[in-house]
């Protein structure tokens, strides 16, 4: 045991770090019986559960396991119309003139009831869309929360928000929201929506409508007047009839930019308002006076984070040449630790892709990005036999020209390109189509500040990444959207402002 | 070794830059982990192996220092199996009585030495203390840092002195201690363990124990990012020791989930990572009866030492 020898000095180009052999984590899995799932979901409208018109269903799965979780129901255009009619009833004879602080009261009830069943939630947001349970139960269900805690202490401050102006509810907005963070995504919609006096109907995406569900039965619960949220459930065409029909006033709508561009289209010279929140393909910027360390976790945090399903994510990495060799090294060994698995294990770092679509576009993008010749890096992990998985991935030696450095991959795939000069890398950073969010990591105060200045993307994180918070803004440039979610810009997205 | 002398000395003043707040959130990351089951014991039994079961203070005796090697050797006989811990840490005066006392146990004796805690004594007294340590028959020495003249940026004093010591240490391991509660920021955590891995230490430790803060996660963790760092550049591994603090056996599990995930398997041994603690065993302990027995016991049923 009293080895006292120190191991003969390698090549240091050579040296890897092994990873869990010696001492192994026991499986921790989550338990899944606070998840307590129907087998079969209508329509919310009205402030009842009401089944489809045409009677049709459709099957969610969870991704890990590719078993049946629940039936949800299809709205048909019909059902469309009858939640947009509850919603504009509920409009005109509720909500419209209610006292903005009556109003507060059902948002923050709406907060403290899904803080009360937050170990509901993360578990069935974690089955029913494959995200680490770790993930699901200290980031998307406390962060949901907060955001209706936001956006009911401003309920009764409008006049404050927007001084010198009346503001004025728009009306019913369609909301269609993504499976990526799909109880999150629906606060950031409804949280504003009620708080400004507007009515809502809610479309969750058709791979992840559970945790929407649970939120009607939340809404049922928080004593709601009936008709002020709907939620319906159905793919594209659920989506599209609502975007189409004539009584809505407002569309807000997080997912791609082929169907945000879609959605525009068809919504001109109707003058229904609308936010787009769409896709993105950050640069994550790595100077060589960086904390290296804190960087490589941030790059693994920016990228990694929810399989890399997340419309910011810095899915480009530019590494400043001089620091290049180091901070790769170090992410191959940071990518061995991460550990990919079940989703409900507690110490899963990555879970399940999606769907089967989604690991199918991945894929595509892991051949190309071979094809293109960049070279490739995957963790050496294990996957599980069943469900949707990818190993985290890492290309190097990727050129600007690359399909992988232009296209939203939106997975767990990272390219790394290297640059030169902070001109240099600035061109090439906002030398892309999308302009959500980016990242900057230096020691220097006033590179910072000149970085922040000059990048054309939304939200710039110094030092940090995919950090949110209610108060803050959220959005994108170029075709990575427009309008504001979050904080106080979030409120004016669901208002008519008068003077007086 | 000489090679390392005859190179010239690298600019201290550039060590790698620490951003606090990202090591503070990826240290919070770690004490996520759930350690159950085969993984928990298998963990407990691995950090009771890794303890420098320490006594440090004016009043210690012959009598002190004997029992404290007895429940080194029989942590608690009562659950067969057991491993015993890593070493006895003590003062140079008392390091004969320990050695005697743990005969060929295996268990290691550490001495602290080089006017410990303070540092505050001309360098030859240093040495002195360190070679009487070490012929008193320490198999290792805990030095401590001059962090008056680490302040005043004197790098290359600090690291001539780190230097003389490992030379006086001879066979014996050499642990500097950083004193990091005297540091102040982390990126001073970070230069100076840059200087006493240069210097040639076999192992950096936080703290003698005797200033707050002691360890914590966060000065831990950019310790073993500097050890992984001195290991890629030159493959020589350097141990880590976080000392003061560590009390109780989830934090320590954390720890080891830390040192796992940062530097992976190699370190995971008492020959590259130790815990400076006195009342750690003894938690320990109980949480392995309770394994064994499915009830937690009262603290009557364990030896204070």
């Amino acid at each position: 045991m009293a080895v006292t020898k120190k191991k003969s000095p390698r090549k240091s180009n050579t040296i890897r770090l092994k990873f869990d052999t010696a001492w192994p984590y026991s499986p921790a899995p989550e338990s899944k019986s606070a998840a307590q799932l129907r087998e079969r979901y209508g329509l919310f409208i009205n402030g009842r559960w009401q089944a489809p018109a045409g009677d049709n269903f459709f099957k969610t799965i969870n991704p890990a396991t590719e078993s049946v979780l629940a039936e949800v129901a299809d709205a048909s255009g019909k059902d469309v119309d009858k939640a947009v009619t509850a919603a504009r009833t509920a409009y005109d004879k509720y909500w419209k003139g209610m006292p903005a602080k009556e109003r507060a009261k059902y948002i923050f009830r709406i907060a403290r009831i899904i803080q009360e069943r937050a170990r509901e939630l993360a578990v069935v947001e974690t089955l029913d869309g494959g995200k680490p349970i770790k993930e699901s139960r200290d980031f998307d269900i406390p962060t949901a929360a907060n955001h209706f805690f936001y956006y009911a202490g401003w309920a009764d401050k409008l006049e404050y928000a927007f001084p010198n102006r009346r503001t004025e509810p728009l009306g019913v907005a369609g909301q269609i929201i993504p499976w990526n963070f799909p109880l999150l995504m629906a606060a950031w919609k409804i949280a504003p929506a009620l708080a400004t006096g507007n009515t809502v109907v809610l479309k969750p995406a058709e791979t992840t409508p559970l945790t929407a569900l649970v939120l009607a039965d939340i809404i049922r619960e928080s004593d709601l007047p009936p008709g002020v949220v709907n939620i319906i459930t159905g793919a594209g065409a659920t989506g599209a009839a609502l975007v189409n029909h004539p009584g809505v006033n407002k569309i807000a709508f997080t997912g791609s930019t082929e169907v945000g561009k879609i959605i525009q289209k068809s919504i001109a010279g109707t003058g229904k308002r609308s936010t787009l929140e769409l896709g993105g393909k950050a640069a994550n910027i790595i100077f060589d006076d960086a904390p290296i360390d804190q960087a490589v976790e941030g790059v693994i945090n920016a990228i990694y984070f929810n399989q890399g399903h997340v419309c910011c994510a810095g899915s480009r990495l530019y590494v400043q040449e001089s620091v290049a060799k180091e901070v790769i090294r170090k992410l191959k060994d940071r990518l061995e630790s991460l550990i990919v698995g079940d989703p409900m294990d507690k110490n899963t770092d990555i879970g399940a892709i999606n769907s089967k679509a989604q690991l199918g576009i991945i894929h595509k993008y892991i051949r190309i990005g071979k094809q293109e010749g960049a070279e490739m890096y995957e963790s050496s992990c294990k996957l599980p036999g069943k469900g949707f998985f990818v190993r985290p991935t890492m290309f190097t030696n990727v050129a600007q020209s690359n399909r992988i450095a232009q296209e939203e991959i939106f997975g767990p795939v990272l390219s790394v390109l290297t640059f030169r000069t902070d001109d240099e890398v600035i061109e090439k950073a906002n030398n892309t189509p999308y302009g959500l969010s980016a990242g900057v990591w230096t020691d220097k105060g006033s590179k910072i500040f000149n970085m922040t200045r000059r990048m054309k993307a939304g939200v710039v994180w110094a030092n940090t990444f995919n950090k949110f918070d209610p108060a803050s803004p959220f959005g994108g440039y170029k075709e990575s959207g427009f309008g504001r979610e979050g904080g106080l810009h979030g409120l004016s997205a669901y208002v008519n402002l008068r003077n007086h | 070794m000489a090679a390392i002398q005859q190179a010239p000395l690298p600019d201290f003043s550039n060590s790698p830059r620490i951003d606090q707040v990202g090591v503070e959130e990826r240290a919070a990351r770690f004490t996520k982990r759930s350690i159950k089951d085969e993984a928990k014991e298998n963990g407990l039994k691995l950090v009771l192996n890794m303890i420098d079961l320490t006594t440090l203070e004016g009043k210690d005796t012959e009598g002190k220092v004997k029992q404290l090697c007895y429940k080194a050797i029989h942590p608690h006989d009562q659950l067969p199996g057991l491993p015993t811990v890593a070493a006895i840490c003590v003062y140079p005066s008392m390091v004969k009585t320990a050695r005697r006392a743990l005969g060929d146990s295996g268990i290691r004796v550490a001495s602290v030495a080089t006017a410990f805690p303070s540092g505050q004594a001309p360098r030859d007294l240093k040495i002195r203390d360190t070679k009487y340590a070490v012929a008193e028959g320490a198999d290792e020495v805990d030095m401590v840092i001059s962090r008056g003249r680490f302040h005043m940026g004197e790098y290359n004093f600090v690291y001539d002195e780190i230097a003389a010591v490992k030379e006086a240490c001879g066979e014996a391991r050499l642990k500097v201690i950083l004193e990091t509660g005297e540091l102040g920021s982390l990126d001073k955590v970070r230069r100076a363990s840059d200087i006493a891995m240069q210097a040639g230490a076999d192992f950096i430790k936080t703290s003698t124990g005797k200033i707050q803060p002691a360890a914590t996660m966060p000065v831990t963790l950019v310790m073993l990012e500097a050890i992984r760092d001195h290991y890629y550049k030159t493959g020589v591994m350097t141990g880590m020791k976080p000392a003061g603090g560590i009390s109780k056996s989830k934090l320590a599990l954390h720890y080891l989930v830390m040192v796992k995930e940062v530097l992976g398997d190699a370190w995971l041994s008492n020959e590259w990572f130790r815990f400076g603690a006195s009342s750690l065993a003894n938690d320990v302990l109980m949480q392995l009866a309770k394994a064994e027995t499915g009830v937690y016991q009262s603290p009557n049923y364990f030896s204070a030492d």
